[in-house]
């Protein structure tokens, strides 16, 4: 019997540094997708309660040390870095999708003009603080993009299409080292 | 000429350049205009109809007569106004519209034979014979008119897309934009200020204005020093605001490279969509021509430019300078010039009323009668209060008075208002919505006025974003009231007064449309093709309608504008597709089987936005027919590989997951045990198929959907739309999770043998089965289904697997016999098992004409199933789906015909969706839609393909030509 070995989204893809901006791999696991069935978030809510998290608000995100339940769409969050507590299958959903997403994360003085290329939203800190989530389009790709910091950015996009999102924010980085330099 | 110590030019950075292959000297900050006028190069090209010889008119974005194209390696951009591209060290530029050269062009015979190429010209000569037109006569024309030219090449230069929000964006950095921006910063709102010029200041820095005591330059200087230090404050050069669109949102266009030599990553433009929540336009004005005889003669210029070129470059385009105006606000182009040592030879005012108190001669009620010189102006005749006169001069600047930039007020269908006043157009109030205008755009035209209409406008932006506006005092700056008597054309003179430059249109031209009866200002644009040009009428389009006007006896508010429409300013297609090119159309998916199928030599095929392998050659084949036969053969007689991760996987959970499922599949899944695998069949609400697939019961309440790989989105769109339209209250959820599993085909009748190494047993697993293994330590899932027709099974583990288990399943194949195998045998082994795809249910047909009617289920409703019973849907009229099996090859889209039957569109009996070469029965084969075709299966039918000159005869079939019991699936 083997013992198959893993590989990431993006194994291979060396981080990229231009103007003291990183662009990297992420990690984030088990990621499981949790959708409440109708009518029954208080059970929900309790249920999640021993992990220290509540359901998000649309847009939002809970945490709780390495924990997080990230808002993900309608009637739906990414329960990330905990696996799920016992009793949430009895009223939500839950779905395994820790190998569905490329992670990406974007860290520095940068990483918001980067984003301001390909994602339509405004980004601005006061309109987009810490913590915040939200489904967005990465040009043509969908992503969910929570920002985990001032200067830092997670991009989550699906894995078949980590080569784009990377191939696509490497180049908006490169175009702002281009128009540094000309500066 | 270039006068010293004047200028706003980097004179300790000389740039060098090229003019039709001649070289010159520039200095940083210089544009092409201006360094082509200090080198004394007048001529700069010819115009579109006439090939008149024409210099430069403006010192703006707006200049319709000085237009080069530009040489940067394949790039060849035509059209650049001079007036706007800045020079650099290295800059190639060339004249446009002319041979052999600018100063000899055969095609300025044009020119003589003008009286015969009036507006409306081609419409009434080149009627007859009418075939004459698209073959002889309109070529000949394109050819003869014209602009620039393009390389013929791609553009594969670099370019850019980005978006910019802001509270406040500032349209223009004169000193109504100034004045709005530092006060907005002030208040602390995020501010965006957007100048379509290379450095900021607006007529500040390009008039001699005195602001607080100091120059205008200077104190613009310190207030951007402030303004680059605040934090909330973006500014802009070199970006033109192109368009006002819905919900506060701009179109804005950003010479990034195009003032510099290439750089690596360095794109040429980038093409900005700003959000703002309010606007302030301070676009300012553009400066109208004068109509007079011959106004088109290199040297003369507009009085505006004349000024900007001496503050801003120190340049003077003439030894002996001529003003023409109608207005006061002119008058300082005289004086400027002449506290600068320049000889004005005269100023000639249009207004028996004006004064005539200059250091220079000054001649009321005057009209020019006429301009002399070739390639350049050496003289002009004129009438005045005093009689007649003849002056030689070789510059002449000209002021019909102001038009403000209205354009952007108009994008969202705002119809600018005529002040008689001034006798210009300004913006309607509240034409956009959240935009305020301010300054000379709105009609105030003194500095003074500029700075108080700024302040204004930056408190009603700052009250509507609910920010106090802070207490800012206005700077000092001159506030002369601005006098003007309209004149918009010479009366009483021969010769061609031109309004429209860039597409030679004249005054006698509108009225000629007038005449003719095109006297709508709309009708009288496409008659003349006035404002049809690159400048979009920006110079002519007020005069124009102002003669036509005249013409028509209406007044100017009667007679309109004519749209303004985005964008502002000529825009590259290539900003606007910035990132589009090759492979940014659309994202690329990737198979984590990628890389070990490529290092095997897998061609790769473009399903939706996936890659797959189209098959695996093998040293020695010579086509990829020759490896989809053994790849075929191979699966028949011992074992096949395959990475199916493509397919869509749809996790379905909750207690009405089953009710669910029997709504939106037409056959039954609520009685599918646990364990078990359904093939279903989807309907569209119009009934026919939209998708098929197989489903697996996980769990009582937890279903595994599968979709083919091309409806996957469309299907999970399918269901959204079924569960919140129909019943949102039900308890189910789903989810796709086809990124989180990779899943390989294990096909052969050796399939349960290469299953048994790997697992440590052979799988006991019915047909239709599904149950959940282990490789190692990992979790994974086991299907017993087929696509194949042979035994067959799917392995499905977390996608971080894929790669690993797929190499491990092709190196167990090949000590077995087997191997991997692409798309193009996957095809051919289900044609010959007679397994449909979306080449059979492409949307037009239902599960009737698929055979299928009977999995329809009579004991239940679903989606589409009402519909699918409607008349015409099922019965012998109808194509329904067989196999045709011929001796020569036949082609997918080929038609079908009852042999004997005249071949034409009347007698049509279906067509052919897939094809093959069968290597297991040695034939050719295809599925079809026949006509009534169940009951025709033995009789033989002509396929004629029309395209590509195929006819040959066909039997018709079972569309199942292998296996037809399916003994050898369920071994």
């Amino acid at each position: 019997m083997p013992e198959l070995i893993a590989k990431s989204a993006l194994a291979g893809h060396a981080p990229v540094t231009r103007l003291q901006t990183t662009l990297a791999e992420g990690s984030a696991a088990p990621i499981t997708s949790v959708a409440p069935y109708p009518g029954r978030m208080d059970r929900v809510n309790a249920a999640l309660a021993p992990l220290g998290l509540a359901f998000p608000a649309p847009n939002g995100q809970t945490r709780q040390g390495a924990a997080r339940l990230i808002w993900t769409g309608r009637d739906q969050a990414f329960l990330i870095g905990a696996p799920a507590p016992d009793g949430l299958a009895d009223h939500a959903a839950l779905t395994d999708q820790t190998d569905g997403w490329a992670i990406l994360t974007l860290t520095g003085p940068v990483a918001e003009a980067t984003l301001m290329r390909p994602v339509p939203l405004d980004l601005r800190l006061g309109a987009f603080p810490p913590l915040r989530t939200v489904r967005a389009p990465l040009n043509h790709m969908q992503a969910i993009l929570t920002r985990t910091a001032p200067d830092a950015f997670e991009i989550m996009v699906f894995r078949s299409m980590a080569r784009t999102a990377w191939g696509e924010l490497t180049e908006a980085l490169e175009v702002l080292a281009a128009r540094a330099q000309t500066a | 000429m270039r006068l010293a110590g004047k200028g706003l030019i980097d004179r300790s950075t000389p740039v060098t350049f090229t003019f039709d292959g001649r070289s010159y000297q520039g200095y940083r900050g210089d544009t092409l205009a201006s360094a082509l006028l200090a080198n004394d190069v007048r001529l700069v090209g010819r115009s579109f109809k006439y090939h008149r010889p024409r210099g430069i008119l403006t010192a703006g974005s707006e200049e319709p007569n000085a237009m080069v194209e530009i040489l940067e390696g394949n790039q060849q951009t035509p059209n650049v106004r001079a007036t706007v591209q800045e020079v650099f060290d290295g800059l190639q530029a060339r004249s446009q519209n002319r041979f052999p050269s600018l100063k000899f062009d055969l095609l300025g015979i044009n020119n003589l034979a003008a009286p015969f190429l009036s507006a409306g010209f081609y419409y009434k000569t080149f009627m007859w014979p009418r075939p004459f037109w698209e073959k002889l006569y309109e070529p000949l024309i394109r050819r003869a008119a014209g602009l620039g030219s393009l390389s013929g090449r791609h553009d594969e230069a670099q370019y850019e897309k980005a978006w910019a929000f802001c509270d406040l964006l500032v349209i223009g950095s004169g000193p109504a934009g100034l004045m709005a921006a530092w006060t907005a910063a002030q208040a602390g709102a995020d501010v965006i200020l957007a100048e379509e010029d290379a450095r900021m200041g607006g007529r500040l820095v390009s008039d001699n204005l005195r602001v607080d005591g100091q120059p205008g330059a200077d104190w613009v200087e310190a207030l951007l020093d402030d303004l680059k230090a605040m934090p909330n404050v973006r500014l802009m050069p070199r970006t033109t605001v192109t368009g006002a669109y819905d919900d506060g949102t701009y179109g804005a266009l950003e010479r990034v490279g195009l003032h510099r030599a290439p750089a690596p990553h360095l794109p040429r433009e980038c093409f900005w969509r700003i959000v703002a929540g309010q606007t302030v336009l301070a676009a300012g004005a553009l400066e109208r021509p004068i109509a007079f005889p011959d106004n088109d003669r290199p040297g003369i210029m507009l009085a505006s430019a004349l000024r900007s070129y001496l503050h801003r470059y120190g340049v003077v385009p003439g030894n002996r300078i001529t003003l023409i105006a109608n207005n006061d606000a002119a008058r300082a182009t005289a004086r400027d010039l002449m506290a600068a040592g320049v000889k004005v030879v005269a100023i000639l005012d249009t207004r028996p009323d004006a004064t005539a108190l200059e250091d220079c001669p000054v001649y009321l009620n005057a009209q020019i009668t006429g301009t002399a010189g070739h390639l350049g102006l050496t003289a002009i005749t004129f009438r005045h209060a005093g009689g007649t006169a003849t002056l030689e001069t070789d510059c002449l600047a000209m002021s019909g008075g102001w038009n403000p930039t209205v354009h952007l007020t108009c994008h969202m269908n705002g119809r600018p208002l005529w002040r008689e006043d001034i006798a210009a157009f300004i913006p309607a109030e509240g034409a956009v919505p959240r935009l305020t205008p301010a300054g000379a755009c709105n009609g105030t035209f003194s500095t003074a006025g500029a700075f108080r209409d700024g302040l204004a406008a930056a408190h009603t932006a700052l009250a509507a974003l609910g920010r106090p506006a802070p207490d800012m005092a206005l700077p000092m700056a001159e506030d002369a009231p601005y006098t003007i008597t309209p004149f918009w054309q010479t009366p009483g003179v021969e010769g061609r007064q031109w309004l429209d430059f860039a597409n030679d249109v004249t005054t006698k031209d509108v009225k000629l449309s007038a005449q003719e009866n095109f006297r709508s200002v709309e009708h009288m644009k496409r008659y003349t093709t006035q404002g049809m040009a690159p400048d979009q009428g920006k110079n002519s389009n007020v005069a124009a309608l102002a003669v036509l006007a005249d013409a028509t006896g209406r007044g100017i508010p009667q007679t309109g504008t004519t749209t303004f429409r985005p964008p502002f300013v000529p825009t590259s297609i290539a900003a606007m597709g910035a990132g589009g090119r090759g492979a940014g159309f659309a994202p690329q998916r990737f198979l984590t089987s990628d890389q070990a199928s490529r290092d095997r030599g897998a061609p790769m095929i473009e399903a939706g936005l996936w890659y797959r392998p189209s098959y695996f050659p093998k040293p020695g084949e010579k086509t990829w027919l020759e490896a989809c036969n053994r790849e075929v053969t191979m699966v028949r007689e011992s074992v096949g590989v395959s990475d199916v991760s493509t397919l869509g996987k749809i996790d379905i959970q909750g207690r009405d997951a089953a009710r669910f499922l029997d709504l939106v599949y037409t056959n039954t899944f609520s009685t599918l045990p646990v364990g078990r695998v359904r093939y279903g069949l989807m309907l569209r609400e119009d009934g026919h198929v939209l998708d098929d697939g197989t489903t697996a019961r996980l769990a009582e309440h937890r279903y595994l959907m599968t979709t083919t790989t091309a409806a996957a989105g469309l299907v999970m769109r399918h269901l959204d739309f079924v569960h919140q339209a129909f019943c949102a209250d039900w308890d189910v959820r789903f989810l796709s999770v086809t990124e989180a599993w990779a899943q390989f085909a294990i096909a052969g009748p050796r399939a349960r043998d290469l299953l048994a190494t790997l697992l440590g047993a052979a799988p006991d697993l019915p047909f239709m089965g599904v149950t959940d293994v282990s490789l190692g330590s990992t979790p994974a899932r086991l299907f017993r289904i087929s696509f194949s027709g042979e035994e067959g099974y799917e392995l499905a583990v977390p996608t971080r697997y894929g790669e690993a288990l797929f190499r491990d399943l092709v190196a167990r194949a090949e000590t077995m016999g087997g191997g991997p195998y692409g798309m193009e045998a996957l095809n051919v082994l289900r044609i010959e098992k007679g397994f449909i795809t979306h080449a059979e249910i492409h949307g037009r047909t239902t599960a009737f004409d698929i055979g299928m009617e009977k999995m329809v289920s009579a004991k239940k409703d679903c989606i589409g199933k009402a519909a699918a019973a409607r008349p015409g849907m099922i019965g012998p009229d109808r194509e329904q789906l067989v196999g045709l099996r011929a001796s020569s090859a036949m082609t997918a889209g080929a038609h079908l015909f009852t042999p004997g039957d005249k071949v034409h569109r009347e007698t049509d009996q279906g067509y052919i969706t897939s094809v093959c070469w069968s290597p297991t029965l040695s034939a050719h084969l295809a599925l079809a839609f026949v006509k009534d075709g169940r009951a025709r299966h033995g009789t033989r039918i002509r396929v004629v393909d029309h395209l590509r000159k195929i006819d040959v005869l066909a039997e018709i079939t079972d569309p199942v030509f292998h296996d037809k019991e399916g003994a050898k699936l369920r071994a």
